[in-house]
């Protein structure tokens, strides 16, 4: 079906054998646009319906009436989820991982990063690689061991770890830090030689020529690595789904889906204001900083 | 930075008086510290859990005896390990197959306005990939309902019978991957664009003038010129669709009648709410050989491509 409409929506070109090559161009550019027009609708319909239910009353979901339009809007279901304690402990839960992992990660990855892009030891090339595949590793594939373990670190020492949110912020670097030390190898391997070879005869040590040579200079390719391990730590779902099960230890998704989600009664407007809220900082910070988020993107698949 | 100092400190003076190289190079030293906490997190968090997975994998239920591969005979014999080995692969390999054509042709259409307004486009497009996918799965359950799909309300508008979206196991498989290509098709359209943008224009300019149409300017062009990219993208995409878990456990968390577990999935519903952890492990570990070679072709993509440059 999509190559059929490909096959529509660029007839326009066809035009270049018979008429001009700008009304062509013309035809091709509006045929485009229409269809662009028409996948923005697909790509963007499920947040607007989020949006759409999340300012209804649960009497408006409930009637019959037309779903894709408000008759009643409210900000009810706003005011009720930020004024729930329940809520907001989701809220800080997921603050305080993000921030947490985003920190470590980002100091783990950079000094490794470092050290694998310029300084080489013996296997650094080999443990580039490593790093590579360990990103490849999928969390699906690591959540049963990882559970048995941390079961395991209990009855040795007494340390409960299952439970508890701190114990994602151990958890979520197993994603992270293999993709962060690889794009800031792409980042730091682009930086000129010259640079480091010129602080080094000015007697800088290794630490001095890292920080006030290679972050200042690969300042864009950090701040994509930061944005996508908080973006990461925010949305994963299946390790807090594993590891962690009281309400007051929850993270944002799924203390949304486990607590908004009673039973068979599902309030639809509660459950799309939280998604709404849970999604929100993501979505700001893509707002913002959209380009280096898409520089992160590229980056990841294609330096190496 | 303290480091540093030390270093300036001692070296000139160690030099002097012994003039001879230390036992281990000082520079390779310092390199290997800064490289440790991620060996120690790759290896503690990553590596040794894998494997752990695989001795896990031959242990029975209470994990007190060694029953070398009889959690997999077990496995073997189940008609629902047959189904989700079946599931798991059609669901990859379909999703990976409409991102990449989804992907392909809006890549095509941004890359056919003019450059000022694609920012805004591409901006728009790529929010599904924004939106943490828990988040996004739970509106499309709610597009999905079935008292009060928004889906069937066109539907019946148009005239239409409504679907039973997540009822039917056929429906239901559909819906798990449409909603997966919803969330990953922007990805490959944001790689895409990007191999787009490096097709020199000039290649364009010298097949019109061969005559050729935008079809074989497509096929011929643009497509060997992206082929990398194009692998390289579609087998990141199979391992991350392969493993995916979000989108089912909400959606459909495995039903109805297991008719849409998938790998990831299933090892979570044996293994941490069945409590049976061994035989969660042996079914994730059935990911291992896909993810494998997926792998391998990615890194002989990337060592090809660099012997080019």
């Amino acid at each position: 079906m999509t190559t059929a409409t490909a096959q529509v929506g660029t007839t326009g070109r066809g035009a270049v054998r018979y008429g001009s090559i700008a009304r062509g161009q013309k035809r091709a550019l509006y045929w485009s646009y229409f269809f662009l027009i028409l996948f923005v609708i697909f790509f963007l319909m499920p947040p607007v319906y989020m949006f759409i239910t999340s300012l209804k009353t649960s009497a408006e979901i409930g009637a019959v009436t037309n779903p894709w339009w408000v008759y009643h809007p409210t900000l009810q279901n706003y005011v009720d989820l930020l004024s729930q304690a329940q809520f907001l402990t989701f809220f800080k839960n997921s603050a305080l991982v993000a921030v947490c992992v985003v920190s470590v990660t980002m100091v783990v990855s950079i000094l490794a990063a470092f050290s694998l892009a310029r300084m080489k030891f013996w296997g650094s090339g080999m443990l580039a690689t490593g790093v590579f595949l360990t990103y490849l590793i999928p969390e699906s594939l690591l959540f049963i061991p990882l559970f048995k373990i941390f079961a395991f670190i209990h009855d040795l020492t007494g340390i409960e770890l299952i439970n508890h949110w701190w114990v994602l912020i151990f958890l979520y670097p197993t994603l992270t830090v293999p993709f962060c030390t690889w794009i800031m190898i792409g980042y730091f391997a682009s930086i000129p030689k010259e640079l480091d070879e010129a602080a080094l005869i000015d007697g800088a040590g290794y630490l001095q020529i890292l920080m006030r040579v290679f972050i200042p200079v690969a300042l864009p390719g950090i701040i994509a690595a930061t944005i996508f391990c908080f973006t990461v730590s925010w949305a994963n779902f299946l390790y807090p789904l594993a590891f962690t099960t009281s309400a007051d230890q929850l993270v944002l998704p799924v203390g949304i889906v486990t607590t908004l989600i009673k039973g068979d009664v599902y309030n639809w407007g509660q459950i799309m204001t939280g998604a709404l809220l849970g999604a929100a900082p993501p979505l700001i910070i893509y707002a913002f900083l959209m380009d280096y988020y898409i520089a992160g993107l590229t980056a990841g698949a294609t330096k190496g | 930075m303290a480091d540093a100092i030390v270093r300036d400190l001692q070296m000139p003076a160690a030099r002097t008086r012994v003039g001879r190289r230390p036992l281990v190079n000082r520079k390779s030293m310092v390199a290997f510290l800064f490289a440790l906490p991620l060996i120690l997190i790759v290896a503690c968090l990553v590596i040794y859990p894998a494997f752990y997975s695989m001795h896990l994998a031959t242990l029975n239920k209470s994990m007190t005896k060694f029953v070398g591969l009889g959690n997999f005979e077990f496995l073997f014999k189940r008609n629902t390990f047959w189904m989700v080995v079946e599931q798991s692969v059609l669901f990859a390999v379909t999703a990976v197959v409409f991102k990449a054509v989804i992907g392909f042709v809006v890549a095509h259409f941004v890359h056919n306005i003019p450059l000022k307004g694609q920012r805004k486009w591409r901006g728009m497009l790529l929010i599904p990939w924004v939106i943490p996918p828990a988040m996004s799965t739970l509106a499309w359950l709610w597009l999905f309902d079935p008292s009060y799909s928004a889906f069937n309300w066109i539907l019946t508008h148009l005239g239409l019978a409504g679907i039973p979206w997540l009822g039917n196991p056929y429906w239901a498989r559909a819906g798990v991957i449409l909603v997966n290509v919803w969330v990953g098709s922007p990805f490959f359209m944001i790689m895409y664009l990007a191999a787009l943008k490096s097709v020199p224009e000039q290649l364009h300019e010298a097949a019109s003038i061969d005559g050729a149409n935008w079809f074989q300017k497509i096929w011929y062009v643009n497509l060997p010129m992206m082929r990398n990219i194009i692998q390289i993208t579609a087998l990141f995409s199979l391992i991350v669709t392969f493993a995916n878990f979000d989108i089912v456990k909400i959606l459909t968390n495995g039903g109805p009648v297991d008719q849409t577990h998938v790998f990831a999935t299933w090892a979570f519903t044996l293994g941490i709410w069945g409590n049976d952890i061994p035989l969660g492990a042996s079914v994730s570990l059935f990911m291992f050989p896909i993810l494998a070679v997926a792998a391998g072709l990615i890194l002989r993509n990337i060592r090809n491509r660099g012997n080019e440059a």
